[in-house]
């Protein structure tokens, strides 16, 4: 399981959620569920669609609340929205009528940074990112890779003590997904931060983390936690050919796989 | 996409054929086109006023109800050269003017901030929604009499009136548009650092800006109808009461150059009103240009 250390950068500790559908409806997504994130650890959660994955992103955040057990960033319980999280979200997220240099500059700005100051340390981070060339464009002028890759500015330029990442290179074709895990993972060592990075694409969890949590079907539970040992830094373009890498991708497919068409059986019943 | 456009365009030629050969055709085609477009434009506007002149000549239709573009023109000549029997035309004009300016920037600022409150604010939107409703399905031309028994024959009637004609579509724009700012933007930008006011400004009130210039395309002729409407209530000065003039002389002329004049102002109103939106939307992803 998790190494333990005195105070874990995340834990989640029994935690339930529930909340009301629009008909009015109680709907559990989360159901007794306990993780622990150490500082600097990176950590994948995959599990079938729809389960509740991206609710787990959300009680870290502050963004929801939870319905029972606790959930505590750096040793402290979450109360609003903690301002040493960062979040990078599945779909774009970029301010379109900010230009690129805009967009990253704007968590410094909005946390009382003088501008000089935010504006200087925003062409450091799109360099980078290797955007300096394009930091007068608008997010529409720019390659879905770019785009992500500003984002990734925007997220890392606060300097986040605790990333969330919601399935965020899902929208990217193959090649671009690859060339993304390899600059997150370099910006990550340098940041050292703690990262929980939630995805349905269990060889991109197992490339990046140093642990992949794997839940059940909804309403969502950890099932089982592997460790992975592959060494850093890894090369995410190469790592996928490992026999290691291959051993360990079918031992959490087995498990997985199950929970993927209990979930998918359960929606074929569903559907109207 | 440009590729896709271009091996479509490619399979029309020879092979060998260069790419300036290619780029030269494409160009000679978008001339064409524009000069076609431009052809049927001038041809429809001058084969319109000629049928127009052409049928009040023969006698076809009745100039006293129909008049013709030329006793227009000579009118609008008159107006301009000499001032309409009420003054100077430019002073009419001036005031119409006035009130629609007026009525426009006090509804659409009233707008703006009412729909921004009110999409921001749940429970005030709950509470005020149905109250906005009733107000909203009065047909606004009927508040002219009352606004001019209230506020006299001058400029404040006007105002008033272009303002409520103003106010209530701005509001309902700016108050869609920030309900429907994009969730993922205001998550990003809370966990940013935005707070309170900063996340108003800098994610609702620009997600919602398309969204409110679109009304304020539409609203600036309702301010206009909102002025006119009450200048033919009552009023002293004004293009509305030039028209009222016209119709109680039965001057045709006189009503249809007060009706070309208030066109030309709302469609100068029109190309300022794009020009500053293309200024502020630089943003936006320019349209695609369909190249046949």
């Amino acid at each position: 399981m998790t190494v333990q250390q005195p105070t874990p950068a995340i834990e989640l500790i029994n935690v339930s959620r529930r909340f009301l559908t629009p008909d009015g409806k109680s709907m559990t997504a989360l159901r007794n569920f306990n993780m622990s994130v150490a500082r600097g650890e990176f950590v994948a959660v995959v599990g079938p669609t729809g389960c509740g994955k991206s609710t787990v992103l959300n009680l870290i955040t502050g963004l929801a609340k939870p319905s029972a057990g606790a959930v505590r960033v750096m040793g402290e319980p979450v109360n609003g929205i903690d301002s040493r999280i960062g979040f990078a979200f599945q779909t774009d997220a970029l301010f379109p009528w900010r230009s690129v240099i805009d967009n990253v500059v704007a968590g410094p700005l909005f946390r009382g940074t003088p501008i000089k100051q935010a504006y200087e340390k925003a062409r450091e981070w799109l360099s980078r990112v290797h955007l300096s060339a394009h930091e007068s464009k608008y997010p529409h002028q720019l390659s879905g890779g770019m785009r992500k890759r500003v984002a990734l500015a925007q997220t890392f330029i606060n300097e986040p003590q605790i990333l969330l990442m919601d399935e965020p290179f899902s929208a990217l074709d193959v090649q671009t997904r690859v060339l993304m895990h390899d600059e997150l993972l370099g910006l990550w060592s340098d940041a050292k931060a703690s990262v929980v990075f939630v995805t349905h694409d269990l060889e991109e969890a197992i490339a990046l983390a140093d642990n992949v949590y794997v839940l059940t079907a909804g309403p969502a539970t950890v099932k089982s936690v592997y460790p992975i040992h592959l060494p850093r830094p890894r090369v995410v373009s190469e790592i996928r050919y490992d026999r290691e890498f291959i051993d360990i991708s079918r031992t959490i497919w087995e498990d997985l796989r199950d929970e993927v068409q209990r979930s998918a059986a359960r929606e074929e019943t569903l559907v109207e | 996409m440009s590729s896709l456009n271009l091996s479509a365009h490619a399979s029309q030629f020879q092979p060998g054929t260069s790419d300036a050969e290619i780029e030269a055709a494409g160009a000679l085609a978008i001339r064409k086109r524009k000069i076609a477009v431009y052809f049927w434009r001038y041809f429809i506007l001058v084969a319109f006023l000629g049928g127009w002149e052409v049928a009040v000549r023969y006698k076809w239709i009745d100039s006293f109800f129909y008049s013709s573009p030329w006793a227009i023109a000579q009118r609008m000549q008159e107006w301009i050269v000499e001032g309409t029997s009420e003054g100077p035309l430019w002073y009419h004009l001036w005031v119409t003017m006035q009130e629609s300016l007026l009525g426009f920037f006090s509804g659409s600022i009233a707008g703006i901030v009412a729909g921004i409150a009110l999409g921001r604010n749940k429970m005030l939107a709950d509470v005020f929604s149905i109250y906005i409703k009733v107000i909203n399905s009065v047909p606004r031309v009927v508040l002219a009499p009352i606004f001019v028994m209230i506020f006299g024959l001058g400029l404040t009637s006007k105002v008033a009136l272009s303002f409520v004609m103003v106010f209530f579509v701005v509001f309902s724009n700016a108050f869609q548009g920030v309900v429907e700012a994009d969730r993922n933007l205001l998550a990003n930008a809370q966990i940013l650092g935005a707070r309170g006011w900063q996340l108003t400004r800098s994610v609702v009130i620009p997600s919602a800006m398309s969204w409110i210039f679109a009304s304020l395309h539409v609203s600036f002729g309702f301010a206009i109808v909102g002025a006119i409407v009450g200048e033919f209530v009552g009023a002293r000065y004004g293009i509305g009461m030039l028209i009222n003039i016209a119709k109680g002389s039965f001057d045709a002329a006189g009503m249809y150059a007060a009706i070309v004049i208030i066109m030309v102002v709302a469609l100068v109103a029109e190309y300022a009103m794009t020009q500053i939106e293309n200024r502020l939307a630089k943003w936006r992803p320019a349209p695609l240009h369909e190249v046949n």
